[in-house]
């Protein structure tokens, strides 16, 4: 990779793409920041049950629909008026399909937040703590494949790539330790389904950094990064699941 | 960019791999390279041709795609001055060996231009013009049935049959495009140069031609030289770009249009040159 491969790809003949480039990557980092801070404002609001940063939250996720919106269309129209080819084309499809990994984030997040109204009417629990680590596990993924898509840094992505597999590792190992509580004391029942859509949540937020990183890593060499790792989280035997998405609780 | 500085000179050009594929190669190119008196224009091109398939070279103004299409069935022959070294064959035999009869191998490698240049006669007589020169029809009838297959394969005769005595000059840009291919299909070649043959056509009759490039594609092998990117990538299953005189880049045209491997394709393609 030459040094000159990681800059923006700038100069164009047509000063005008290089234009909407620069637009669609300022665009694009503002939504990698406002996720970022949107997944953090979940967290603490679920550690510390605090219901009015709960409420921001969920009003913040508007910005990443209009942020996702507004990508959407810079790049139907780079599509139409550029025809975009090359390190061109896997940028912009790039953007496109990392914005859309983001706003999924941004629901997930939201979807985190709303859950704090009902936390706060529970007894304090325990349980709190090991769902806040899985958290926080996600968002050093989320800053890296962020960090990596500003420097471009292939390694970086598939390093985030990897970092799943622990993601999911503790995913699995809240669910069991979650299920263990509600057996041992019924009363923590409602409590403990709640942290368990939450550590599904996070677990799918990881799930979308991993497609933002393997998005990066097409983006920049043009090889695909899949099929290489045989996804160590099928589920074990106790762990209902669908892999369908919670939109919302 | 230092990529444009680099590119100057032609020493700095990085090996091309020849590519392999399955499929026999029509025609193969090998060192060629190509002269204007002293001034040499095409630097040592090695370059496979795939049967039935449609190459496309493209490169900037100047960049040696139309002198390398012209080696094909030695266009440049007439040119004062020119000289070609290296070897060019077809199925194995030497185009450039001095018993081969050039007449014979235009119509085995047959040509459209960039203009339409239809013979200023009949839309018949323009058709059936090589098939007679070549001895390819013993009596009326079977000349009838070879304009009117030309005519067909061309797309053209649904548009023409009822006047195929007026001119061929008389029909429209994309017409006489056409006219221009059935002129060169007639005597059935087995390889059909295009020398950016839509560059003076609508897009509609652009499309036309594009559309029956892709029919013809199942019984000719062609290659064309374009300048518009999109239309190589539209109708070619292999590319070629050429840089001052390099043959830089070959290769299967969607790999080459979303990740090419040299930057001055990747320059080229995406409009950053210059």
């Amino acid at each position: 990779m030459t040094p000159e491969e990681t800059e923006p790809p700038h100069n164009h003949i047509v000063k005008a793409y290089d234009d909407e480039i620069a637009r669609l990557n300022q665009l694009f980092t503002e939504m990698s920041g406002v996720a970022e801070a949107q997944l953090d404002g979940a967290l603490r609001a679920v550690a510390r049950r605090d219901e009015e940063m709960a409420d921001q939250i969920r009003l913040g996720d508007r910005r990443l629909d209009t942020l996702d919106t507004e990508i959407d269309a810079l790049v139907v129209r780079m599509l139409a008026l550029r025809q975009p080819v090359a390190n061109d084309l896997r940028l912009i499809i790039g953007m496109l399909r990392a914005s859309s990994d983001i706003e999924r984030i941004g629901d997930y997040a939201k979807n985190i937040a709303k859950r704090v109204p009902a936390l706060v009417a529970m007894p304090v629990t325990p349980h709190t703590r090991s769902v806040i680590r899985l958290g926080r596990l996600v968002q050093a993924m989320l800053k890296d494949v962020f960090d990596a898509y500003a420097d471009q840094d292939i390694a970086k992505a598939i390093s985030v790539w990897e970092a799943d597999e622990e993601v999911d590792e503790l995913y699995t190992s809240v669910f069991r330790e979650l299920l263990t509580y509600m057996m041992e004391d019924p009363r923590y029942i409602t409590t403990c389904t709640h942290m368990l859509f939450i550590a599904k949540n996070l677990e799918r937020i990881g799930d979308h950094a991993t497609n933002i990183a393997e998005t990066l890593h097409y983006q920049v060499s043009g090889e695909r990064l899949d099929e290489r790792r045989s996804k160590a989280d099928e589920l074990g035997p106790d762990m209902l699941d669908g892999d369908s998405p919670e939109r919302a609780p | 960019m230092s990529m444009t500085e680099d590119s100057q000179t032609p020493e700095a050009s990085t090996p091309v791999e020849t590519l392999t594929t399955e499929t026999t190669p029509k025609m193969i190119g090998r060192d060629v390279s190509v002269f204007y008196a002293d001034k040499q224009a095409l630097f040592d091109v090695d370059i496979d041709i795939v049967e039935k398939e449609v190459t496309a070279l493209i490169g900037p103004s100047g960049c040696g795609k139309s002198t390398f299409l012209r080696c094909m069935n030695r266009m440049n022959d007439v040119i004062e001055g020119c000289s070609v070294t290296g070897t060019i064959s077809m199925d194995d035999g030497d185009i450039y060996d001095p018993k081969v009869d050039v007449v014979q191998l235009r119509a085995r490698v047959g040509m459209v231009f960039q203009k339409p240049n239809p013979f200023p006669k009949s839309i018949y007589e323009n058709v059936a013009y090589g098939p007679r020169i070549h001895g390819l029809a013993a009596n009326k009838a079977e000349m009838d049935a070879i304009v009117e297959s030309s005519l067909r394969r061309a797309s053209l005769w649904e548009e023409v049959k009822d006047r195929l005595e007026q001119p061929g000059t008389g029909l429209s840009g994309g017409q006489q495009q056409r006219l221009c291919i059935a002129r060169a299909i007639a005597v059935e070649p087995e390889v059909i140069l295009m020398d950016e043959p839509c560059s003076a056509l609508d897009p509609i009759a652009t499309a036309r031609i594009e559309e029956l490039i892709h029919e013809l594609r199942e019984n000719f092998t062609i290659v064309i030289v374009t300048h518009s990117m999109q239309q190589a990538a539209r109708v070619s299953q292999k590319t070629a770009f050429f840089h001052l005189g390099n043959l830089v880049e070959y290769g299967e045209t969607e790999v080459l249009f979303t990740n090419p491997s040299d930057e001055r394709t990747q320059g080229y393609i995406t409009g950053r040159f210059g």
